[in-house]
């Protein structure tokens, strides 16, 4: 099988610093693979890297065989820990818009059966989401968890192959963040998504993925931190094979231990 | 209890709104009553009655010698020039904030221009105005546009850009071009920005109106005001100032409203 996405040996520097070097990585469709480091080591740097945000210093990265969109567009949802919807529209309209917006060019806007329409299919994934009941609602009336909701729900109505998500549920509360959980495996299930998930959380990072890769710099410079970027240091494949996932864990250095 | 601790209730807010304005129209009236009992020909401090003659004069009179009601005729005057001239920078300073403020190639030269002309004092250019446009309603228009479009663009530049990365990026993962990306998010988060800006400048806005029609004019409320100043009409001038000053109270108003309005989901349109 065609590996989906293929980094090949990409570097990100800022000026002096270098912040990922020598990453090669193959992701398979499907994959959902969770970033675990330390702060700092360039896990959201590659996320952006994914999502066009930023272009990579050095190397490339493919999506199904072609060299990735230099800009972010509809082929990679996205989730940000915040600011990932529109506080000026409706929970309704929120998810419209996607549908909305690459079907009129001009104006942005659908009007008459065709905006019906599209808000019949806005309504029926917030309903999945458990957002059926806050349809009219303004972003800023929603809680942290029901915002996320929102923002996941926004990124599935485009149907994208690649789901980014940046530290999705870093401001949810413990309880919340298992339903969370339990809502974004579920959908995964359903989608056959490719994820990419970036999280603080480790056991977050073991418990969702069925790979989870660990960034961290393999070389340090005590006189110019800078020097050298982070690389991929463990590709720990999980849910598949608990045992050589629970092996893995073991290997790893005791400072990224998950806590037990 | 601690000074900063304590509230007024309901009733005692009222009060204490009202209060100010009851003090300074005390003082004057104790004022006007001294001075037209020691010199009933005083024109400094016209007493209420005197100022409701000129008003009864100018506002439901017909003026001798052309036949309009002078005070209505100026009311009018005056707002058409300020609704043009704020209609106008709105518009103007709206579209150079985006442009300045969202995208970078516009913003690079965009920027820096708008700091320099913002700093053009507007009225040391009115001659240029006068005589590049004549001293017809174009000048007097032109000059309230100058002077506010530079501050209004300015400041949605600034609203601009302070719309998080996370949304202009999420726009375009959900299929924006740059010109839908515009139209549909970030226009309608700058709208009651644009609002807030207007009510910020409308002082100005009267300032450069005022001072237009005291300059070259044949009607409005700045041009009667510098016109009667000759005769030492007090009795005049000072209802003028109150009405002006009425209006420009109500706009504010008008536009805070609106903004409760039409944008609910603005946490500032509380304000």
């Amino acid at each position: 099988m065609k590996p989906f996405i293929e980094v090949k040996n990409v570097w990100q520097e800022y000026g002096d610093q270098v912040v990922l070097e020598r990453l090669n990585l193959t992701v398979n469709e499907g994959e959902f693979c969770t970033l675990v480091g330390a702060s700092g080591c360039g896990k959201s740097t590659f996320l952006r890297l994914l999502l066009g945000q930023e272009q990579p210093s050095k190397g490339e990265i493919l999506l199904a065989g072609q060299p990735l969109p230099g800009e972010p567009d509809a082929s990679r949802g996205v989730v940000f820990q915040r600011y990932s919807v529109f506080p000026h529209l409706s929970v309704l309209d929120n998810v419209a818009i996607g549908l909305e917006l690459p079907r009129a060019p001009i104006l942005g806007r659908l009007f008459g059966a065709a905006k019906r329409e599209a808000r019949e299919q806005a309504a029926v994934i917030l309903q999945k989401v458990g957002l059926g009941h806050a349809l009219d609602k303004y972003p800023s009336q929603l809680s942290g968890g029901m915002q996320q909701r929102l923002a996941i729900a926004q990124a599935l109505i485009m149907k994208p192959r690649v789901l980014l998500l940046d530290e999705p549920f870093g401001a949810l509360d413990p309880g919340i963040r298992k339903d969370m959980h339990a809502l974004l495996l579920e959908l995964w299930h359903a989608t056959g998504l490719t994820v990419f998930m970036v999280t603080h959380d480790l056991s977050e990072g073991f418990s969702l993925g069925t790979r989870l890769l660990v960034f961290d710099k393999t070389r340090i410079d005590p006189h110019a931190p800078g020097a050298f970027g982070a690389r991929i240091t463990y590709d720990i494949p999980l849910n598949t094979d608990r045992r050589a996932a629970r092996a893995a864990v073991d290997a790893l250095p005791a400072h990224l231990q998950p806590a037990r | 209890m601690r000074l900063i601790n304590r509230h007024p209730d309901r009733g005692g807010r009222l009060l204490l709104i009202l209060l100010p304005f009851a003090l300074l129209l005390f003082a004057y009236f104790i004022g006007s009553a001294a001075r037209l009992t020691d010199n009933p020909n005083d024109k400094l401090l016209p007493s209420a009655s005197q100022m409701v003659a000129a008003i009864d004069r100018l506002a439901f009179t017909e003026d001798k010698r052309s036949g309009n009601y002078l005070f209505w005729q100026d009311s009018a005057a005056s707002l058409t020039r300020l609704g043009l001239g704020i209609g106008i920078a709105a518009v103007a300073g709206l579209c150079l904030g985006i442009a300045a403020g969202i995208l970078p190639l516009l913003g690079a030269p965009l920027s820096p221009l708008l700091t320099v002309l913002s700093m053009v004092p507007p009225l040391a250019i009115l001659p240029i105005l006068f005589i590049t446009f004549g001293l017809g309603e174009l000048s007097k228009v032109m000059l309230i546009v100058i002077g506010i479009t530079p501050v209004l663009a300015r400041d949605l530049e600034q609203r601009a850009r302070e719309i998080p990365t996370e949304i202009l990026i999420k726009a375009q993962t959900l299929g924006a071009s740059t010109w839908t990306l515009i139209l549909r998010v970030v226009l309608p988060q700058l709208l009651p920005r644009l609002l807030i800006a207007l009510r910020l400048v409308l002082g100005s806005a009267w300032l450069f109106l005022i001072a237009a029609e005291a300059i070259a004019s044949t009607d409005g409320l700045g041009y009667r005001i510098f016109l009667v100043r000759r005769y030492m009409a007090m009795d005049v001038i000072l209802p003028y100032v109150i009405w002006i000053t009425l209006l420009a109270w109500l706009m504010d108003l008008g536009l805070r409203r609106v903004t409760q309005l039409c944008f609910p989901w603005f946490a500032g349109s509380k304000a």
